[in-house]
């Protein structure tokens, strides 16, 4: 027995660990009944994975058996790879198990789509419903909706869970049509539009009656898959701007393909492209908490984002006339936008000043980074550094410090990079 | 100025305070009663923690500063670094004597350090939130021990009482030694009889249940099975790890081999 169940595990986790997104923060469920867990705000991550990424959630696949063929998967139809199925209970003590010992924030649950889409949802929708009614666990629930399921499981569905996905994956409409010809876009945009519609319902019924249901209550997200298809960076942050705001979307997920297929349809690459993910969502965060536009983040003559420096970096080597800022008197939204300041940072400082004029020293001691930053600002006009060099030097120098002799050296290497991206 | 003593609460610190505005008389040290050496310089006051004192100055304070500052006043307590008790004084000192509110005068260091050490406080409760480990106990105790760089099972023990309810669990902090148990009614400190390392020692492995080894090592199955070896990146796993809190994490110790039947 047990030697099955870990067989299974494996082969199930291993299929789900491409999807990225792992948050399970944004909760709302209080632990009220006395029951099991407690999924209020911030999302912990309990570990990490040797490459660095966060384990906060048991994620793993119901089944990896599927009869649809995406070229980018490992678990399509025509892949020659072991098969397994958990039962449903098999995964509520798995959950529940493991939240116990304090291991996890709860469960990310997928499904390869064995039958048809209604047989697979509603079998997601069982183990969320046992895990609420019979175990009482108030822990995080992210469901994944099974493409073409239909509307009235995934509002079962959104009862239970705490956020819902819908993927993507590619793009465009015809990367998709290339590499997952049984999808496409309306068929996934539908029930991402009635998700956002059931929100704002609860919502509003939330306000009416304060013991109305609760929806979804951590929200909707979705993935997109970086470079298995040819889309350009702008493609791609316009489309992630589009879901902000078209169906208040939480979160974009980018996930940097990883060659695990030699599907011909596919690009031949030798490794994920990491760094162009990185700088998408450096891209993403400022569009989201810095209140960048995506214009001015990439547009038609600019479609990639630079390899070798991080977008906000970018955006100030082209914007040189907006710099420097002085600290003691910039808006806080111009502080936030000199390379090298954070949100933290920023605000520090705009609390800070209001009891001293601040210099250079008190940035240091408050922990502001200085390293880039000090080319954009002034402290009571002081200047730190000459402001006048070119953009093309100021981002030598920020690269490889101020005597930059081996430059050219790395020069080389970085486009090395770039061409792996 | 003066050396004073106290009885390592927090209300005694308090109550230093409050002798010191009383006798107008500034400490160069605080220092713990059983760890002092009396100083040949100055005078050495040693102040009895007073319920009616502490409370003027507490009120003096909730006055002065929002309650997210008197918290990392607390933290910075409990963070028992060298020189807590005279950051602590310093900062209450400027708070009493500011008519504004100092506590976002980051260019005054005290202000700065304390936010530090809250901060560095924080960190290390996140931590242990995120890393303690539990395990089952033949008779149904969840079972984990911490030695946290900082003090901090206080600031943990509500997180967990709002996430385990409805099961025992004892958190024992191994360095300071002495834990938590919830009851599934409230929480008690508690100072175990016997060792609890002993405990979990090989000798006495029938304490846990028998489900223990077969959770523990399904944890180690999907952790191994959740990496994406092509995206290996030590450097930043250990950032997010450092190596001394490995001994908490199941996945990062020996793989268990189960018998398979
Ligand atoms: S439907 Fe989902 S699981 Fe099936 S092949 Fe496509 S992406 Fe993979």
């Amino acid at each position: 027995m047990e030697s099955r169940i870990t067989e299974k595990l494996k082969i199930l986790a291993d299929a789900a660990k491409y999807d990225v997104s792992c948050s399970s923060s944004g909760g709302k469920r209080k632990n009220e009944n006395k029951g099991l867990g407690n999924a209020e705000g911030m999302g912990i991550c309990h570990s990490y994975t040797e490459d660095g990424r966060c384990v906060s959630l048991l994620k793993i696949l119901l089944t990896n058996h599927c009869i649809f063929d995406c070229a980018y998967c490992v678990t399509r139809k025509s892949n020659d790879v072991k098969r397994a199925a958990f039962t449903v209970q098999e995964v509520v003590d798995l959950t529940v198990n493991f939240y116990r010992r304090n291991y996890i924030e709860g469960l990310f649950l997928s499904s390869g789509i064995f039958k048809n889409a209604d047989y697979t949802m509603e079998r997601l929708v069982r183990v969320a419903k046992k895990l609420r009614q019979e175990e009482k666990f108030n822990g995080y629930i992210h469901l994944k909706t099974i493409p073409g399921a239909s509307d009235e499981l995934i509002k079962e569905a959104g009862l239970y869970a705490d956020r819902l996905s819908v993927n993507i994956e590619l793009p465009s409409e015809m990367s998709l049509q290339q590499l997952a010809p049984e999808k496409n876009y309306s068929e996934i945009l539908l029930p991402m539009g009635s998700i956002k519609d059931q929100l704002i319902l609860a919502k509003e019924e939330k306000q009416l009656f304060k013991s109305a249901p609760a929806f979804a209550p951590a929200g909707q997200s979705t993935q997109l898959i970086v470079g298995a298809s040819a889309e350009n960076d702008h493609q791609i942050l316009q489309l992630s701007n589009q879901l902000y705001k078209d169906y208040s979307l939480k979160r974009v997920y980018y996930s940097g393909y990883v060659p695990i297929s030699s599907d011909n349809r596919l690009p031949i690459i030798t490794e994920p492209p990491i760094i162009r993910e990185n700088r998408i969502y450096q891209a993403d965060w400022l569009m989201r908490f810095y209140g960048f536009n995506v214009q001015e983040i990439v547009d038609e003559q600019n479609p990639h984002l630079d390899l070798d420096i991080d977008p906000k970096l970018g955006w100030a080597l082209r914007n040189r006339h907006m710099f420097p800022v002085e600290i003691n008197t910039a808006d806080y939204e111009m502080i936030l936008r000199v390379p090298g300041i954070g949100v933290k940072s920023a605000k520090k400082i705009v609390s800070a000043r209001r009891f001293t004029p601040l210099n250079f020293d008190n940035l240091r001691q408050m922990g502001v980074v200085l390293k880039r930053a000090k080319y954009f600002i002034t402290c009571q006009t002081k200047t730190m550094y000459r402001q006048d060099f070119d953009s093309q030097t100021l981002k030598r120098r920020i690269l490889f410090g101020d005597g930059s002799v081996r430059s050219s050296l790395l020069t080389q290497q970085l486009d090395l990079f770039k061409q792996v991206g | 100025m003066g050396l004073y003593t106290y009885d390592g609460t927090f209300e005694g610190l308090l109550t230093v305070v409050f002798e010191a505005y009383e006798r107008k008389t500034w400490p160069h040290t605080i220092e713990q009663e059983h760890l002092a050496q009396p100083s040949m310089f100055g005078q050495n006051i040693a102040v009895t923690t007073d319920e009616e004192k502490v409370s003027r100055v507490w009120k003096g304070l909730q006055k002065k500063l929002s309650v997210g500052a008197l918290k990392a006043l607390y933290h910075t307590y409990l963070w028992e670094q060298p020189g807590f008790e005279m950051l602590l004084f310093d900062y209450m000192k400027l708070a009493i004597d500011s008519k504004e509110c100092i506590e976002d005068n980051y260019a005054a260091s005290c202000v700065l350090r304390v936010q530090q050490a809250a901060k560095q406080m924080f960190r290390e409760k996140h931590r242990m939130e995120a890393f303690v480990r539990f395990q089952k106990t033949a008779d149904d105790l969840y079972y984990a021990t911490i030695s946290p760089d900082f003090n901090v099972l206080p600031l943990i023990i509500q997180h967990f009482e709002k996430r385990y309810a409805d099961q025992r669990w004892v958190i024992y902090d191994t360095q300071r030694k002495y834990g938590a148990f919830y009851d599934l009614n409230a929480v008690t400190l508690v100072n175990l009889e016997s060792q609890p390392d002993k405990r979990t020692s090989s000798a006495a492995n029938n304490i846990f249940s028998e489900e223990e080894d077969k959770y523990k090592q399904l944890w180690q199955v999907y952790f191994d099975h959740v990496n994406i070896p092509e995206r290996k990146n030590p450097k930043l796993h250990l950032r997010h790890i450092p190596k001394r809190y490995w001994k908490y994490l199941s996945e990062k110790q020996p793989r268990l081999q189960l018998e398979t039947k």
